[in-house]
């Protein structure tokens, strides 16, 4: 095998593919159809998501309504657009947050260095070392639960994740000449973060805000699930598994299709990050055989 | 050497139970407004929040009522339940040997399972089985544990009919309806992580098996079984003993939902229940407990890494 055949072979490859394939294309029309319709809801959804459409609960797909009713009697497929609508929106602001305070304070720390990396570091490894789960129950328990509680809550615990990743990036940016250039230029802490850091750690925290975002869904909606999350009657998906769990037993599926839904979402982005890292390590080893 | 290197694992771990238990009281504590309050609502009056302040010593400084809990704690004393007046210690016992069974259970059921796949997919690498194991980790990471355990339900309990889908141990009075009350919660907690362990045994297998060692054992004209089995294994069991020991961490967290779908009587149940009532006492009690659980697993897993590596027993 000669090493120089490799890389041509690759890059025509990826030219002449579409860039995500067949798979990473659906994935990608999971995601943006559940935001649109999320976003839509209120004008695309046939009822109200807390408007009882009949007097039998959980009649099956396709009776009252396109997928029945829930264990009220409401439109299970209204629910299903609003649920989308709570559920991706704290997820995303939750990974916003997460991201925000995570990549600011690692990155920080990665600069600084010395006495401040230490201490922001060991406070970090004490949130670190609780499961997640814990940590969210602890909160909630404390000062109860609204939105704000759930968004900041969740952004705060996969922000210390970020800090750790944004950490160590920073640390490796800052061995580099050119930042030592810039250091004994005389540049500032800020100039250094904003100039250097964020662009040189941009990809690799890409694929890291995907799986963020997924982590988020998930722990959002184990809180609602377990009843100390998002409060009925408003609806996510969380909730919806959790209040229809009892027709389980007789076999309707209303508990089943927004647990699908969260699954189907979180499948989908798992999917582009996997996707996305495989063909980070295509382009490193393309740039080391050239 | 060796013993003043675990010494040292074992004081920051004990420094991060300490810094755990302080986290676990301040979060209990930083209330905006009043824990007796808080915690009796809108309708108190103005005595029961006095008398509540009272028992739970709210006129004592923070600093003050932590060291008194703590010291509690460490004599077995867990304080009493503010929503049953009854101890913590007694509330949480037989809840907690339910909760271990039920962990202690499914681990013994997926580490040899994990290992034995793990092993196939590493020395057949893009066979149909190694295949396999990757899709399943992409949807078992990304699967939240209610929907394993509804599908679960769904197949065994409702259209089956084989299996109970609600977990009431306390009325199995012999093994056989205990297995079957406890069936499902197993297998949805083992199906929750038998895909990632496997895929990472597999992955740390695999790195192993390229390294210069057992390229020299391959030249050395050694069979296949005894290569994998006597030189790539024992190398491999640093990462794998980590991955065994996050991922059983990882139980304690999945367990809280699996619980709560299955309304089995554990300890999880127990302090979700605790949280909707706002009963901080137990919330810190068993919030304790599950974090020092997890604190030890990773300590005993950083132990056996060590001791399982000699080139990491020589540099500490």
């Amino acid at each position: 095998m000669t090493l120089h055949e490799q890389p041509v072979q690759a890059s025509t490859k990826s030219g002449m593919l579409s860039p995500l394939g067949l798979s990473g294309t659906i994935a990608v029309g999971v995601l943006i159809s559940f935001l649109v319709v999320g976003l839509a809801a209120p004008l695309i959804a046939p009822h109200g998501y807390s408007e009882v459409i009949s007097d039998m609960s959980f009649l099956p797909v396709g009776e009252a309504g396109l997928l029945g009713t829930d264990y009220l009697g409401r439109d299970l497929l209204s629910r299903l657009l609003y649920g989308a609508r709570t559920t991706l929106l704290l997820a995303l602001a939750a990974t916003a947050i997460a991201f925000v305070f995570g990549v600011l304070g690692g990155a920080a720390a990665g600069i600084l260095g010395g006495r401040w990396d230490m201490a922001m570091s060991r406070i970090n490894d004490v949130f670190f070392g609780f499961p997640q789960i814990m940590l969210a129950l602890i909160v909630v328990s404390a000062v109860g639960t609204s939105y704000t509680v759930l968004i900041v809550t969740v952004g705060f615990i996969e922000g210390t994740r970020v800090y750790r990743i944004a950490r160590a990036l920073a640390q490796n940016i800052m061995t580099m000449e050119f930042v030592q250039i810039s250091i004994a230029r005389g540049e500032n802490m800020g100039w250094i973060l904003w100039n250097e850091i964020l662009p040189n750690a941009a990809v690799p925290l890409s694929t890291d805000l995907g799986l963020r975002f997924t982590y988020s869904i998930l722990l959002l909606s184990a809180l609602s699930f377990l009843g100390l999350g998002v409060q009925p009657p408003a609806a996510d998906w969380g909730v919806m598994v959790r209040e229809n769990l009892t027709g389980l037993h007789f076999g309707a599926a209303a508990a089943l299709m927004p647990a699908l839904a969260i699954f189907s979402v979180t499948l989908s982005v798992n999917h582009l990050v996997d996707l996305r890292l495989s063909r980070m390590q295509r382009d490193i080893s393309e740039e080391l055989l050239s | 050497m060796l013993w003043a290197m675990m010494m040292r694992r074992l004081l920051f771990g004990l420094l991060t139970l300490f810094a755990i238990s302080v986290l676990v009281f301040v979060g209990t504590e930083i209330l905006p407004g009043d824990v007796a309050q808080a915690v009796l609502g809108q309708s108190a009056t103005a005595e029961t929040i006095a008398a509540l302040r009272e028992r739970l010593g709210l006129d004592q400084p923070a600093p003050l009522r932590y060291l008194a809990w703590i010291a509690g704690v460490l004599q077995g004393d867990l304080g009493v339940s503010l929503a049953s007046d009854r101890p913590i210690a007694a509330m949480i016992s037989s809840r907690l040997g339910n909760t271990f069974m039920l962990a202690g259970i499914a681990a013994l059921i997926v580490v040899p399972l994990s290992l034995i796949l793990g092993l196939l997919a590493a020395t057949r690498p893009r066979s149909l089985i190694d295949r396999a194991v990757s899709h399943l980790t992409l949807m078992s990471v990304s699967a939240p544990e209610f929907l394993i355990a509804t599908l679960l339900v769904m197949l065994f309990a409702v259209h089956l009919n084989w299996l109970p889908a609600i977990s009431n141990i306390s009325s199995a009075d012999d093994i056989g309806a205990l297995a079957r009350s406890i069936a499902l919660p197993v297998l949805t907690l083992s199906l929750m992580v038998l895909a990632p362990m496997t895929r990472m045994t597999r992955n740390s297998v695999l790195s192993v098996l390229g390294s210069p060692a057992i390229e020299t054992a391959i030249l050395k004209g050694l069979s296949r079984r005894r290569i994998v089995l006597f030189h790539a294994l024992p190398n491999a069991i640093a990462p794998i003993v980590n991955i065994i020991a996050m991922n059983l961490a990882y139980l304690v967290s999945g367990v809280v939902v699996v619980e709560v779908v299955f309304s089995f009587p554990g300890l999880a149940k127990l302090m979700v229940d605790a949280v909707g009532t706002r009963d901080l006492p137990l919330v810190q009690a068993c919030a304790l407990i599950f974090c020092s659980v997890y604190v030890l697993m990773n300590i005993f897993a950083d132990v056996i890494s060590v001791l399982a590596n000699p080139k990491l027993r020589r540099s500490a």
